[in-house]
């Protein structure tokens, strides 16, 4: 008979359900980096001369730079050169031009993750960019979008068609230079998506990304750029799932946010990258640098986040409060179980006078797992009446994770008013048997508990992916206990 | 309604339960005493099916049926209820959600459909009246910076939306003031019925007093060392546990 602390132990582990891979013909370039891999994709792309120009500074200064070392997780080295930098479902010219032209297989793929494309995009009133891979093949909803002025398309489409916005804004949120990671994408990202939403236009749905990597031992470089121009407002939804495989995958995406003046963009985010088996074999690595500069007065930019894939993730959205009175917001869930590790938190960067911020974070771990939250508050000396407040949690499940807080303060303005809170708390037996003796199963009582430990983050989502997510919390902590 | 037949059950390779034999009826008031470390708790827990006690011999039939068998969930949806000595505090879970949670896993069982919310609530706030309990406390987490009173009273609330059919109290009386310990008794006479059994444990004859039981057991080193009807707890409370002790032992 087994106690209810060892039935704790162990109640975290359903297999990953999105495990399979897609076989589509893939265009893949042979592994390695060099300037001349830099040029082919750049080409491949049809990519103006500047971009190349931006490219080749990017990967000259990433040759000079040493990856980072100081987030609370371990791994082996990678090997950059045993990396493919480029792969493409089916080749750019000939890309389909509505679901009708797009491979059915990859249609069926998006039924097993329980995407139904076509179908939830026009329930839900959503226009999807869809990425596979590096390519887009499917973006719907552009005529509605368009008749608002709003631009939503593929970066690529941007480059080609917009140079003068990309040209504008790339790499003023998150430069070149800006950290490994985004040094090696800003070189080699193929694809992403691209928003624009014009001067006091408010979005009229919902943009949503399906994120999904399948060619094996090809690292995954997104680029995702959004401009909210003047009095403007987007939610944008990002979330993700990927084949089961045995290698670790590295994925490196950025993603720059830009709020002018009296604009607001929220970003969700549902992460559910393949996080290795029970035993910490396989799962991606997960570094992303995400970013988004209040830029203008009265601006605001709000991440929401829920992690639970992955078997790294290091990853901080952050917001840089220009503006005077903008507003930056990060709600995060993080999930770390069996072998994962996330370090993952925030930066809120006070310039403007009377900026807020808000950080509340929430961190699960359980099994093995490692979960760190990671925080920068810095007020800067002009920034008069700044304000932040900081409510971090960590929930165990298990005795053998670990939760971890690493909370950073600079502080240069003494009128500044900042606060932190943290707590650490445990799913005990005694509460698990409590629900029971109450009739509710061990595994409804885990979700119970969780649901509740992470229903502030929750209520920040849009509506229909506060359900998604809900249910994936449910499945990646499913037989933590029992 | 319930047998227990000669049980015997361990925690941690202690034996704490010695053949322990008892059966409870339906419409019948048990009340279990017993000094500390005599086995009254590891009873209540054995019965609700916590996974800590080793049960290495002995039966315990409920409804005809070998409750051993069953998970603790399966036990409390077949209408056991155990009300916590130490009710758990479980933050950030909705007191409400949890009751309603629990009222739904019970009424699923029996093949009923989901109760209807603002019959819930509706039929949560007359018990709290009941019991001299503060609405508001549906809407903190469960037990959650609950007093000693309010945590207890919050059990017999559980109790109340649940209506089971074998309730047993691990000490709900102790550590209660006075009013607490009347509106505790409110509930629990309010759920006297010819088809519910009640088992109360408990240290002290004080409950008693309130809820009148139909027979009073003494426990003594993980036995049923006495029975009676309700003056033997008043001639335990005269003569103290050694009384029992002593004519278990002579």
């Amino acid at each position: 008979m087994t106690t209810e602390s060892d039935k704790l132990e162990s109640l975290v582990n359903r297999r990953y359900e999105h495990g399979f891979v897609t076989d589509i013909a893939a265009d893949t370039m042979p592994p390695g980096l060099d300037e001349d891999v830099v040029r082919a994709i750049s080409a491949r792309k049809n990519e103006p001369e500047f971009m190349l120009e931006w490219r080749l500074r990017a990967y000259r200064q990433w040759r000079q730079m040493q990856e980072p070392t100081w987030a609370h997780v371990h791994y082996p080295p990678i090997d950059f050169e045993a990396i493919s930098y480029f792969s493409a479902p089916m080749s750019d010219d000939d890309r389909p031009k509505s679901l009708d032209d797009v491979d059915p297989k990859l249609l069926e793929t998006y039924d097993k993750l329980g995407i139904p494309l076509h179908e939830r995009a026009r329930l839900a009133g959503v226009a999807v960019d869809a990425v596979f891979d590096s390519v887009s093949v499917a973006t719907t909803f552009k005529k509605k979008l368009s008749e608002a002025g709003v631009i939503f398309c593929p970066f690529s489409e941007a480059v080609e068609n917009h140079p003068e916005l990309v040209r504008k804004y790339l790499g003023s949120v998150v430069p070149q230079r800006d950290n490994f990671y985004a040094s090696l994408n800003s070189a080699v990202f193929s694809d992403g998506s691209f928003v624009y939403i014009p001067k006091g236009v408010r979005c009229p749905m919902e943009l949503s990304t399906y994120f999904r990597i399948n060619a094996a031992n090809t690292g995954q470089f997104e680029r995702t750029l959004i401009i909210a121009d003047e009095g403007s407002h987007v939610s944008y939804l990002e979330g993700c799932t990927a084949p089961m495989r045995d290698e670790n995958q590295l994925h490196a995406a950025v993603v720059e946010l830009v709020a002018l003046g009296d604009a607001e963009i929220k970003y969700s985010t549902v992460q559910n990258w393949y996080p290795g088996d029970e035993n910490g074999k396989g799962g991606i690595y997960n570094f992303v640098t995400k970013r988004g500069d209040c830029r203008g007065a009265n601006s605001k930019i709000s991440w929401t986040q829920v992690e639970t894939g992955s078997a790294i993730t290091w990853k901080y959205p952050s917001c840089i409060l220009r503006g005077d009175n903008s507003v930056g917001e990060f709600y995060s869930v993080a999930v770390a179980n069996n072998y994962q590790q996330a370090d993952t938190g925030t930066k809120m960067i006070h310039i403007g006078r009377n900026t807020s911020s808000t950080i509340v974070s929430k961190g699960i771990s359980a099994g093995h797992a490692q979960n760190a939250y990671r925080g920068l508050v810095r007020v800067m000396p002009q920034a008069d009446g700044a304000r932040n407040h900081t409510q971090c949690d960590s929930l165990l499940i298990g005795k053998e994770c670990g939760a971890h807080t690493f909370p950073y303060m600079e502080i240069k303005n003494p009128g500044a008013k900042v606060e932190h809170e943290a707590t650490t708390s445990k799913i005990s037996a005694n509460q698990l048997f409590y629900c029971r003796q109450r009739g509710i199963s061990e595994e409804d009582a885990v979700n119970m508990i969780v649901n509740g430990f992470c229903k502030e983050v929750f209520k920040e989502l849009p509506m229909e992916f506060a359900v998604e997510a809900q249910a994936l919390l449910n499945v990646s902590l499913e037989g933590a206990v029992g | 309604m319930l047998e227990i037949n000669d049980l015997k059950a361990s925690i941690g390779g202690t034996e704490i339960l010695r053949g322990l034999s008892l059966n409870v009826s339906a419409g019948e008031v048990h009340a279990i005493m017993g000094p500390n470390g005599s086995g009254k708790s590891t009873l209540a827990q054995v019965i609700a099916g916590h996974a800590d006690y080793e049960v290495s011999s002995g039966t315990v039939t409920y409804m005809g049926e070998n409750l051993l068998d069953l998970e603790p969930e399966e036990r409390a949806r077949e209408g056991i209820f155990l009300g916590f000595q130490y009710p758990v505090e479980i933050p950030g879970v909705n007191n409400a959600y949890l009751l309603k949670a629990a009222v739904n896993a019970r009424r699923k069982h029996e093949g009923l459909a989901e109760i209807d919310a603002f019959e819930f609530l509706k039929l949560a706030k007359e018990k709290m009246a009941l019991l001299d309990m503060d609405p508001k406390l549906l809407n903190r987490g469960v037990n959650e910076g609950f007093s000693g009173g309010e945590k207890k009273r919050n059990e017999i609330l559980q109790m109340a939306m649940l209506e089971p059919k074998l309730a047993i109290l691990d000490e709900t009386d102790s550590g209660l003031d006075i009013d607490a310990l009347r509106a505790v008794a409110k509930g629990v006479n309010a759920l006297r019925s010819a088809d519910r059994a009640i088992v109360l444990v408990t240290h002290y004859q004080r409950l008693l007093d309130y809820v009148e039981p139909d027979h009073v057991h003494v426990l003594s080193q993980g036995r049923i060392a006495r029975s009676g009807d309700k003056s033997l707890a008043l001639q335990l409370e005269e003569k103290g546990y050694d009384w029992v002790r002593e004519a278990a032992n002579g």
